[in-house]
């Protein structure tokens, strides 16, 4: 079984949410308490400027019952900051995610992680003494996929930037 | 205009210039309370046709300005100060959210180069009002005063309505501020839908022609809205009972024949009885309260649900109806007539008729003077011309059953929220909102201590408001609860050290009466009515007295208790 379907069985409903807001004070507040009202704990949060510096995109992962989350995603769309609130579980959009790992690692077990490296299409952004970091692109699944075969190593820090997507064609994100 | 003129002339504080924006709104009154952060706003006061109502606790402003919103449908504006002035405003604005009443909340804050930097009277507003505001704003920079109040005005007032907070630096208030007013609205996330989709209005009318057991459930949104007269037309062509939830009394004349009065827990046996009995139920401003349904495994199982609501957040959140129609009661229930047919539901009427004759709402003529008593004879003297407020309790849901509304915005509770303390303020705010009108409070002991220093307030202006004192001596919602479901065991229930409220009342230069004996209810109650002035009317109670029909919370409508039960009942599922 590969990571990626472990993952899947273990948090069956991981939504991606994204949130087309004002770029205002206070707005990743009010947006927020409508997650923790809920008890929904937001597993990844991205946040930057949209093309126009007035708004700001925000993409949100998060795991729940999908019947709580449809009046989530309406109490979102209601807040005055939020232009539109679009779930786009089960979407065909393109979605991508950054991670950077940090391995410790003595010199001869440098080979087989280059080799998974090598194989993920990861790079090697920083090559010291005892460690190495290692940057990767990709869906979320294959991240979680090249984490967990890094996993037997000594991963020491990990950071992942969260969820980035945006809907085909003329769909709307 | 010349150079010189132009450098004499002299720019409006930020406050002077958010008491204009305020004039601009149309605003009469302004319920507030002094302090340190908010005193540029005050100043701007005194040269302002605003009228300010000085209350003497900051909740108090919140109640009347929310009193003076649902009389009148205007929205009402509280000025207070920062830290505690505002944190006292938490109470007033869920109370307001949760039953969508607009009101503009302005509260006072330290100077911008403080913000954050703990000083004196400083709390952080915006922040721990956000889940108790519609939409809130600190203002950082004067230029934007006029966009904000505009904008504060547009949100409470439209849509479903709500509470608006507006956190003012006292540096904003007292330093100039030359932008000019603003009437444009730039809300790109902020859109209302008032009319209702056509097909699912059509769809709507096709499940109503077909429907043989009709029954209309009338909320909030229809008093907001004022689709009273809508409905009625509708109930008439249809042929329908109407039945209410506590906030909708009113919209619909509750002595009209097809009114079947209030639904719910503590609603008539009859509304109760055709609610669970109807084939379709159609909501019209209700949101399927956990009050109103009990039980959901229970509710209308077989029924069609049509549900009307101007927030989509409501939809699917208690129920699943099978249409629901975005857009403003009135508006969608008037797009709905012309596609009704005049039905034959004549069985389902008498059936109707025969549970309101069986199970009519009673109580004991006998063992001293009684809440009910004094309600149903509060209801023959005003015929339903008073506006009355309610506290929250027993007295709310006797006078919620007895005291019959006629007329839209006449009848105004803390539903939602359930507010201790809200209906006395609430009725001073509606007396200042109509000052041609008679307003009764109806209070019970407990919640008219957690506001009765508003006396001060109805004293200085010599309000005509009325307030009627239930008292039992008793938190007597939660005496009932414990009696029926805890085995009697009173704990925090009993409000012994009570004051003699004449006396207190007396104590502000208020008028004051006292009722002991049934017989005497009806002359004192006139004489009340009849007196040009605030007054009070203490009406000692007997302690021990029960609110039914009754259906105790998470329980369905089969479980309905018509009197009060032999044995002691097993704790209630539901909520609170």
């Amino acid at each position: 079984m590969s990571a990626a379907t472990q993952l899947a069985q273990l948090s069956p409903q991981i939504h991606t949410i994204s949130l087309f807001v004002n770029n205002a004070p206070g707005v990743l507040v009010r947006v927020a308490l409508v997650f923790s009202q809920r008890g929904f704990n937001i597993e990844s949060l991205v946040v930057s400027p949209g093309a126009e510096g007035r708004f700001a995109r925000m993409t949100i992962t998060c795991s729940g019952e999908s019947e709580v989350l449809e009046q989530i995603i309406k109490k979102l769309a209601k807040l005055v900051d939020v232009v539109h609130a679009i779930d786009h579980t089960g979407d065909l959009a393109y979605e991508t995610e950054i991670a950077l790992i940090k391995i410790e690692c003595p010199l001869e077990e440098r080979t087989a992680i280059l080799q998974i490296t090598e194989h993920f299409k990861a790079r090697v952004v920083d090559y010291g003494a005892d460690s190495m970091i290692l940057q990767a692109f990709g869906s979320s699944e294959k991240l979680d996929a090249l984490i967990s075969l890094l996993h037997p190593f000594s991963i020491a820090e990990l950071v992942r930037s969260g969820k980035l997507l945006m809907a085909r064609g003329k769909s709307t994100t | 205009m010349d150079i010189q003129e132009d450098v004499g002339r002299k720019l409006p504080t930020g406050g002077e210039k958010i008491i204009q924006c305020l004039e601009r709104e149309g605003v009469e009154y302004i319920f507030g309370l002094s302090g340190g952060a908010a005193m540029p706003l005050f100043d701007a006061l005194v040269d302002s046709k605003i009228q300010l109502v000085l209350t003497r606790h900051e909740q108090g402003a919140t109640h009347m300005a929310d009193g003076y919103a649902r009389s009148s449908g205007r929205p009402g504006v509280v000025l207070v100060t920062s830290g505690p002035g505002a944190t006292n405003t938490v109470t007033g604005l869920l109370t307001a959210l949760m039953d969508s009443a607009p009101i503009i909340v302005l509260t006072g804050q330290t100077i911008t180069p403080m913000l954050g930097k703990d000083a004196f009277q400083e709390a952080d507003v915006t922040g721990i009002t956000y889940p108790v505001v519609k939409h809130s704003y600190l203002i950082k920079n004067a230029a934007d005063i006029p966009r904000i109040i505009r904008e504060a005005f547009h949100i409470a007032t439209s849509g479903r309505p709500g509470p608006v907070l507006v956190d003012i630096p006292k540096d904003i208030g007292q330093g100039p501020c030359d932008a000019p007013f603003c009437d444009e609205i730039d809300l790109p996330g902020y859109q209302v839908t008032t009319r209702g989709a056509p097909e699912a209005i059509a769809e709507a009318a096709r499940l109503l022609r077909a429907a043989k057991r009709p029954v209309l459930y009338v909320g909030h949104g229809a008093v907001i809205s004022g689709a009273g007269k809508a409905i009625t037309t509708l109930a008439e062509k249809l042929r329908a009972p109407v039945v209410t939830t506590l906030l909708g009394k009113g919209a619909v004349d509750e002595t009209h024949p097809l009114h079947l009065g209030m639904m719910g827990m503590h609603g008539t046996a009859y509304a109760n009885k055709a609610v669970a009995g109807c084939d379709l139920i159609m909501s019209i401003g209700g949101r399927w309260d956990d009050r109103i349904t009990g039980r959901l495994s229970d509710f209308c199982t077989d029924a069609v649900k049509i549900h009307i609501d101007i927030d989509p957040a409501e939809f699917n959140k208690i129920i699943r109806p099978d249409v629901s129609i975005l857009g403003d009661a009135r508006l969608v229930v008037e797009d709905l007539i012309p596609q009704i047919e005049m039905a034959d539901t004549a069985d389902w009427l008498k059936q109707c008729e025969k549970w309101r004759r069986l199970y009519p709402l009673k109580y004991p003529k006998q063992g001293g003077l009684r809440a009910q008593h004094v309600l149903d004879r509060l209801d023959a003297l005003t015929q339903g011309e008073a506006i009355i407020t309610t506290d929250v309790g027993q007295h709310q849901m006797w006078a919620a059953q007895f005291c019959r509304s006629r007329s839209n915005r006449h009848w105004i509770s803390s539903g939602g929220a359930g507010t201790m303390g809200f209906g006395f303020p609430a009725a001073i705010g509606a007396q200042f909102a109509n000052p041609d009108k008679k307003v009764w409070a109806v209070v019970g002991d407990g919640g008219f201590q957690m506001t009765f220093a508003e006396l001060a307030t109805a004293s200085i202006h010599n309000l005509p408001v009325k307030c009627l004192i239930i008292n039992n001596n008793f938190l007597g919602m939660i005496r009932q609860w414990q009696e029926m479901f805890y085995e009697n065991r009173l704990s925090g229930a009993d409000l012994e050290g009570n004051p003699d409220f004449v006396k207190l009342t007396q104590a502000y230069g208020i008028k004051a009466f006292r009722i002991r004996r049934p017989a005497d209810a009806d002359r004192i109650l006139r004489e009340a009515h009849e007196y040009d002035g605030p007054c009070v009317v203490v009406a000692e109670v007997v302690k021990e007295d029960n609110v039914f029909p009754m259906i105790p919370a998470g329980a369905s409508v089969s479980e309905m208790l018509i009197e009060k039960p032999k044995h002691t009942l097993p704790k209630p599922s539901g909520s609170t």
